[in-house]
This record gives structure tokens, C-alpha cells and sequence, in this order.
């Protein structure tokens, strides 16, 4: 939980952002403040009332009131028939979920963390990913799949994977990373009202990170579009991109630059698959270099991507070579120091962004 | 003993829609106690000496539904069999002239079919991994033609003739497997995935046990419609058909569970040919009986001749009405056998010639075709009428596959997505968040 959160909205907003410890909701000048967490279940309850055939299923959703309380009232609203408390078996119930999804119900799944979804990825795979192309049309796959992903603190290498880059190679899937409670909201709407099997990555440690959210954030109909990024961050010297906790490490580590006359551009990827190739050409055809950014494992990860995608179609505008950010390639470890090594921090996205700039020098010892 | 149940009722008329479990003398001991826990145990469970015994080389063959359809075959009913009304057979029609001629015709559609595909594999004209049925038409038929149309069929990848007894067109199956875009799946899907939204066949999936929770997805499904949606008159019943290797895998288990817990309107059909490709069911399974299984979940378990249809319908009857009422799931053990490999690339050398011929006698359509005749329910030209329309129905299904164009290149990208843009933009193209109408809720999406 970050005891400091104090982020600069450029661009959008002009008013100061309080830290978090002095926030009132009451407040009524500055912008509402929300939670992702609060943004999560509003999404969820203003879907599942506007739409009948959206239910919830997943370990613990019901009478626990959710394994980090997303789904907090929803059983008391909605009734054990639409938010399902199952047996732990994700292979079945993922399973399920499919089943029903074919027949034009709209199952959110809720895996507990997205490592555990690995006992159930055959069918987001091949069961729902694959089926509107094997059946030609005839089998759409209406699902969601949520849950955190990425590492929490310190909860070992079992419980830690950044699973971005796994799912976002695979056709037939749209997977997305929200950060602040707008994203969370306006993607998690729109996940469950798009007709095709959306993965919905998010991260257990910004649960409790209040943002400011807009009026029309907060409007029932209020969805972002899939695979369009958002640029947190105007600026002309680099391009930071980033999902998820590291759009946060990101803004930090551009504050940190902007002190010592580096205007860092913020992207926030929002949409892993598809991943949002024009936005990312636009700035880096801008600012002519590029740091990538990401939690997870490095290689063949979302920054190896973004990366081919640069060079490919704007090659010719790079100053500097890509930097890419990633987690250690290691199993995460446990012990708290050797987690933060294992993890990027925002001292890391700084020296990225400064050798890309030209102006750092290396030295022989690693940092 | 107590976890073969004895279908000894044949007939629609005899369990009409609805009959509550406690009333049924078949199912009155599953009747429900005051606490949650559905059914004993120590009631179900049988642990007899006895039992060990018929674990044997071939089969042991707790015999369940009993009729006299292949009259030298004996039923091997301990006394301790559960046979609650035996009715002499001959006295009883099982079914109607119309009935056992649309039996025989789908069984020689599934027959003729699978042969016609063996040589056109072998001439080219199919490829890839090939799965046929023969041999299993019985189970096929037996369940699938008491479906209703909205009905689904989750198959695996031996489900050429689950499409086909299911009303998919011979045409369309067949034009699939050479790959045309007149396919059921336009070609995109093969021989291991044919899906139809129409007939309500949900695939066709290639991993083992990967259909069985889909299946109880559409059992979910038929269930909240009617529950949560309240479409009173939803009472869709969904079949999952697998075999005998896929009853050691993990995702079986878990959706016994959670189809008896939420009592949800499936029936698992088990086909148990005995080999999963060369690896023989004996050899894998701690305890081979599968239809065990069930009662451990608090659902019947009941075991059936699956190379004999009526039988096999007979059970399906009961299990069908039973979901249909609402009464929860079965599972149903189909001792079947396949005549032929795993797949058209399995030279099937490790199964003994023996037991081979041990089924091969027992062919289905054979049986079939012997009880309509001795029971003067048709006559030989007739059933050769039959053999041969279906003949020419498969001929021209060939003929129509073979003149179908191949896929075009612009279809190599479609269908990936049913909205490949997402739900942010609009049919026009542009994000609907930056429609000022959105927020204020007149915009229609």
C-alpha cells in the first residue's frame, strides 16, 4: 500500500490531487475520489443489474464477499444464483463458463490470482479463445476472466507471475491491464458487454489506490474502448509505456526526470491484446526513444513486443535503442529484498529512461 | 449390486416427465434425507468378494437392462441384483416399426459414413487425425434420437456420428472433413471440432475431458434460464459423451461434483470401449467399474450393454427424463467396443484378435437388424431399402464435398473475434465515449 500516493493528472485535470490520508468523499470540490476496488464492484453491479444474464462465478465471490472483497454486497443483491461460490476446481468451472458462454450467458470468472488460472488455461485457450474461429462464427464466447496478476508482496514465486504476455500471444483473446479506477471501471465494462473472451488482468496492490474519477466515469454507461491506449503524461524526450502498478512507477520516475530536464511521455497501455501500435509509433516518432516497461518476466514479454513493433514501423525515427524494463528472470524470490530486486522499481525506469537519453554512464559495477 | 440400477422399464409411457425420485422405485433410495447430504453412502456402496471376481481379462458384465435383443447373450445377474419389475420381453413391444426403422437408418448413416471416410482418407482426400466410430453406433443412436432439437451434444474428438445422429446434414460433416468452406465450420474447425449452433452440437474438442465441463456449462445454462431468467418452460437437457481413458482425468471429477451439487440437467455418457488409443482401461483405472463413480458423487451410476441400442436407449430414457425433470444428473457407463484403431494412423496391433471377434458378433446394426425381423417389425427388403438410400445419401454427400470450393484466402482472418473492434467503438467507427450522448444515457448501444 503506498502511504504517499500522490499523482499528477496532466493534462486533464488542474486541480491538486490531496495524499490520500486527508481525502474525504464528502469533499466536494475536488473530484470524486475512488478506489479500484470500489470502481470494480460498481462495474460489476451496474452490469449484472442491467443485464440479467451476467453472474459471477469464482472461489469465495459469494459469503467471503470476495478473496479481496471486490465483489463486496454483490451475494446480498443479487441472490446465490448469479454471484456463485464454487468448489476449487478452476478446470471445471472455467470450464462451466464456457459451456454457458456459448449458449449467450455472460459468466464473469474470477480467478483468486491468475496463477491459479493456469490449472484452468486449456479452456481459455482452447475452449473459449479459439472457438469463434474453429466454429466459424457460430460459437461466441461472451466471457470474462478477471482477477490480480503480477506480484504481490512477498507471497513467494508461486503466487507472483505477471501473466501479460502468456495470454497476449494467443488469437482469439483481448486482454487487458487497467490501472487508475477509471480504467478499471470503463474496461471492466466494457469487457463484460463485448461479445468476444476478454482477460482482464489486474493487480492486487492498487486495489486500494484511490484516484480521482470524473462524472462521466461514473456514469452507468460509461465504457473505454479495447485497444486504445492513454497517454497519462504528455512529454518530448522519451516514451515510457507501461501496464498495470508500473504506469504508477512510471508517472514517479517521470516527476524524477522532469527535475532533472527529461520530458518523459507516460503511456498507459490499458489494452495488451490488441495492443495499441499506432499510439506507441505516434509518441516514439515524437520523442525518438523508447523505454518499455513491465512487471514480468523479460523474455518474450510484452516489452520484446512493443519493441519488434518500433522497429518495424518506425525504425528510422529511433535515437537510441530500445530499453526494455522487466522483471528479474528469475523465479520471484521471497526474502523482501531480494523481491524488490526481482521487481522494477522506479529508480530503474529512471536510469532506462536516462541511457536512452544519452545521459548516463554506466558503471562497472550493476546497480 | 446396489450401484447397478435395473432399467428393467422400457418404453416412454412408463416414467412420465416429472416423477419425483421418491416415487420411482428405481431411484426411491436416492431419495433425498433431511440433511444436505445427498443419498448414503454406506447404502450405495457395495463391497462384495463376489465383485473381484468378474474383474476379468474381457469384461465383467453386471448386466442391467434386461431384454432378450441378442438372445444367446446371458445375463450374469448375481442375486443380488437390484431387478425391482422383469417383465418378459416378448410381451412387451420396446418400440414401434417407425421407431426401430429410424434406429436402424441412423446406425447405418453412422456406419456407411465412417467407412466412406476411411477411404477417403486413404485416397487423400481427408487428412490430419482422423477418429471413427464404428462399432459405437449404438451409444450414438440410442441417446441422441431422444433428444429435442434445442438439446445439446458435447462430443469429443470421435464426433462425426454424434453430428450426424444430432441432424447435422452428411453433406455438411462431410465437406468439413476435406476441408471445403461448405463445411459445418467452413473448414476452419476439422474433424475433431465440428460445432453447429443450429443442431446445437457444441463440439468436437480435441483434449480429452476438455467437454465435460462445457457441458456442464449448457446444463448451467438451461438451468438459469429457467431460474434466474425464469423461461419457465426451459428444461434442456445436455449429453457429454466421452470414453473410458478421459474417466481418470481431473476435470471429470470435478464436474460430477459440481453437476450433483447444483443438480444440474446432464447426462454423462461414458463410452467405455476399453483402450485409450494402446493403452488398455485395466491397466490405467485403479477400479475399472466406472459407473461407480457416481454414487461417490450422490448421482445413479448405471452400467449398460453399449453394443445393443435398445437397451442402451432404454436407460438413456430414464436418465434423459430424469435431468429433464430436474431431479439432477446420471452418469452412464456404455461398454462398448471401436472395430477399428484409435485413429486412421493407429495400426492397432496391440488389441487381441480375440476380443476383436468377441465384439465383432455383437455388432449393433447386426442385433438390430435380427430383433426387427424376428419381431416382424420390418422386413429384409425394407432394411435393404434403407441400406440402400443411405448409401447413395453418403455418395452424394462425397460428390457434393468434393465439387465444394476450398476456402478463400480473405477467410484465413475472419472469425477470430465476433466484434473485432470491441465494445468502445461503435459501429461507426468512432469511440463511444466520445459520444455526448453516452454519459447521459440516450445513446442506444
Amino acid at each position: 500500500m503506498l502511504g504517499a500516493a500522490r499523482q499528477k493528472m496532466l493534462g486533464q485535470s488542474l486541480q491538486r490531487i490531496r495524499p490520500m490520508e486527508k481525502v474525504f468523499r464528502s469533499y466536494s470540490s475536488a473530484a470524486k475520489q475512488m478506489t479500484v476496488r470500489e470502481a470494480l464492484n460498481s462495474a460489476l453491479d451496474e452490469e449484472m443489474s442491467a443485464d440479467p444474464k451476467v453472474f459471477l462465478m469464482g472461489e469465495e465471490v459469494g459469503e467471503y464477499q470476495g478473496a479481496y472483497k471486490i465483489s463486496k454486497g454483490l451475494l446480498d443483491k443479487y441472490g446465490p444464483e448469479r454471484v456463485l461460490d464454487t468448489p476449487i476446481t478452476e478446470a471445471g468451472f472455467t470450464g462451466i463458463g464456457v459451456g454457458a458462454a456459448y449458449y449467450g450467458l455472460r459468466p464473469v470468472i474470477e480467478f483468486m490470482t491468475f496463477n491459479f488460472a493456469m490449472q484452468a488455461i486449456d479452456h481459455i485457450i482452447n475452449s473459449a479463445a479459439k472457438s469463434n474461429y474453429m466454429s466459424a462464427g457460430q460459437m461466441t464466447v461472451p466471457i470474462v476472466f478477471r482477477g490480480p496478476n503480477g506480484a504481490a508482496a512477498g507471497v513467494g514465486a508461486q503466487h507472483s507471475q505477471c501473466y501479460a504476455a502468456w495470454y497476449g500471444s494467443c488469437p482469439g483473446l483481448k486482454v487487458l491491464s487497467p490501472y487508475s479506477s477509471e480504467d478499471a471501471r470503463g474496461l471492466l465494462k466494457a469487457a463484460i458487454r463485448d461479445p468476444d473472451p476478454v482477460v482482464f488482468l489486474e493487480n492486487e496492490l492498487i486495489y486500494g489506490e484511490s484516484f480521482p474519477v470524473s462524472s462521466e466515469a461514473l456514469d452507468s454507461s460509461f465504457c473505454l474502448p479495447i485497444g486504445k491506449a492513454k497517454i497519462e503524461r504528455e512529454g518530448k524526450d522519451v516514451t515510457i509505456t507501461a501496464f498495470s502498478k508500473m504506469v504508477g512507477f512510471s508517472l514517479k520516475a517521470a516527476e524524477i526526470l522532469e527535475k532533472e530536464g527529461i520530458s518523459a511521455e507516460v503511456i498507459n497501455l490499458r489494452s495488451i491484446r490488441p495492443l495499441d501500435r499506432s499510439t506507441i509509433n505516434a509518441s516514439v516518432r515524437k520523442t525518438n526513444r523508447l523505454v518499455t516497461v513491465e512487471e514480468g518476466f523479460p523474455q518474450h514479454g510484452v516489452g520484446a513486443e512493443i519493441c519488434a513493433t518500433v522497429v518495424e514501423d518506425s525504425f528510422g525515427y529511433l535515437d537510441a535503442p530500445v530499453e526494455r524494463i522487466a522483471g528479474a528472470d528469475v523465479p520471484m524470490p521471497y526474502a523482501a529484498n531480494l523481491e524488490r530486486m526481482a521487481v522494477p522499481q522506479v529508480e530503474d525506469i529512471v536510469r532506462a529512461a536516462k541511457r536512452a537519453c544519452y545521459r548516463y554512464v554506466s558503471t562497472a559495477a550493476a546497480a | 449390486m446396489a450401484t447397478a440400477f435395473s432399467a428393467a422399464k422400457f418404453g416412454t409411457q412408463f416414467f412420465p416427465v416429472g416423477t419425483r425420485s421418491h416415487e420411482n422405485p428405481l431411484f426411491g433410495h436416492l431419495k433425498t434425507p433431511a440433511c444436505s447430504f445427498l443419498g448414503s453412502t454406506r447404502r450405495l456402496r457395495f463391497s462384495s468378494a463376489s465383485k473381484l471376481n468378474q474383474i476379468n481379462s474381457h469384461r465383467r458384465s453386471v448386466v442391467v437392462a434386461v431384454s432378450d435383443v441378442v438372445k444367446e447373450k446371458k445375463s450374469k445377474s448375481t442375486s443380488n441384483l437390484f431387478l425391482l419389475l422383469f417383465i418378459p420381453a416378448h410381451s412387451i413391444q420396446l418400440i414401434t416399426k417407425e421407431e426401430g426403422l429410424e434406429l436402424y437408418e441412423d446406425m447405418i448413416l453412422g456406419r456407411a459414413f465412417e467407412d466412406m471416410c476411411a477411404q477417403m482418407y486413404y485416397r487423400g482426400k481427408m487428412f490430419g487425425f482422423v477418429h471413427l466410430y464404428n462399432g459405437q453406433e449404438a451409444v450414438s443412436t440410442g441417446f441422441i434420437k431422444l433428444l429435442k432439437k434445442e438439446d445439446s451434444v458435447v462430443s469429443t474428438y470421435r464426433d462425426h456420428v454424434h453430428a450426424l445422429s444430432k441432424g447435422v446434414p452428411a453433406r455438411a460433416v462431410m465437406s468439413e472433413l476435406f476441408g471445403k468452406t461448405t463445411g459445418c465450420c467452413r473448414g476452419q474447425g476439422g474433424s475433431m471440432h465440428m460445432f453447429s449452433k443450429e443442431h446445437n452440437l457444441l463440439g468436437g474438442f480435441a483434449f480429452i475431458g476438455e467437454g465435460i465441463p462445457v457441458a456442464t456449462g449448457a446444463a448451467f445454462t438451461s438451468k438459469y434460464r429457467r431460474e434466474v431468467l425464469k423461461e419457465a418452460d426451459c428444461d434442456h437437457v445436455t449429453l457429454a459423451f466421452f470414453g473410458d481413458g478421459t474417466c481418470n482425468n481431473g476435470q471429470f471429477f470435478e464436474c460430477l461434483n459440481m453437476a450433483a451439487l447444483w443438480k444440474l440437467p446432464i447426462v454423462f455418457v461414458v463410452e467405455n470401449n476399453l483402450w485409450a488409443i494402446g493403452m488398455s482401461h485395466l491397466r490405467a483405472t485403479s477400479d475399472p467399474q466406472i459407473y461407480k463413480k457416481g454414487p461417490a458423487f450422490g448421482m445413479p451410476g448405471i452400467h449398460v450393454n453399449g453394443m445393443d441400442v435398445l437397451k442402451v436407449r432404454a436407460v438413456a430414457q430414464t436418465a434423459i427424463a430424469r435431468a429433464r425433470s430436474g431431479e439432477g444428473p446420471t452418469l452412464v457407463e456404455c461398454e462398448t467396443y471401436r472395430f477399428r484403431g484409435h485413429s486412421l494412423a493407429d495400426p492397432d496391433e496391440l488389441r487381441d484378435p480375440a476380443e476383436k471377434a468377441h465384439y465383432a458378433a455383437r455388432d449393433p446394426i447386426t442385433a438390430l437388424k435380427k430383433y426387427l425381423i424376428e419381431n416382424n417389425l420390418a422386413t429384409e427388403v425394407e432394411l435393404k431399402a434403407i441400406d440402400k438410400k443411405i448409401e447413395e445419401v453418403v455418395e452424394d454427400a462425397v460428390e457434393f464435398a468434393d465439387e465444394s470450393p476450398h476456402p478463400t484466402r480473405s477467410q484465413l482472418l475472419e472469425n477470430v473475434f465476433a466484434d473485432p473492434k470491441g465494445f468502445g467503438i461503435g459501429p461507426d467507427g468512432r469511440y463511444r465515449c466520445e459520444d455526448p450522448k453516452f454519459t447521459e444515457g440516450t445513446a442506444q448501444v
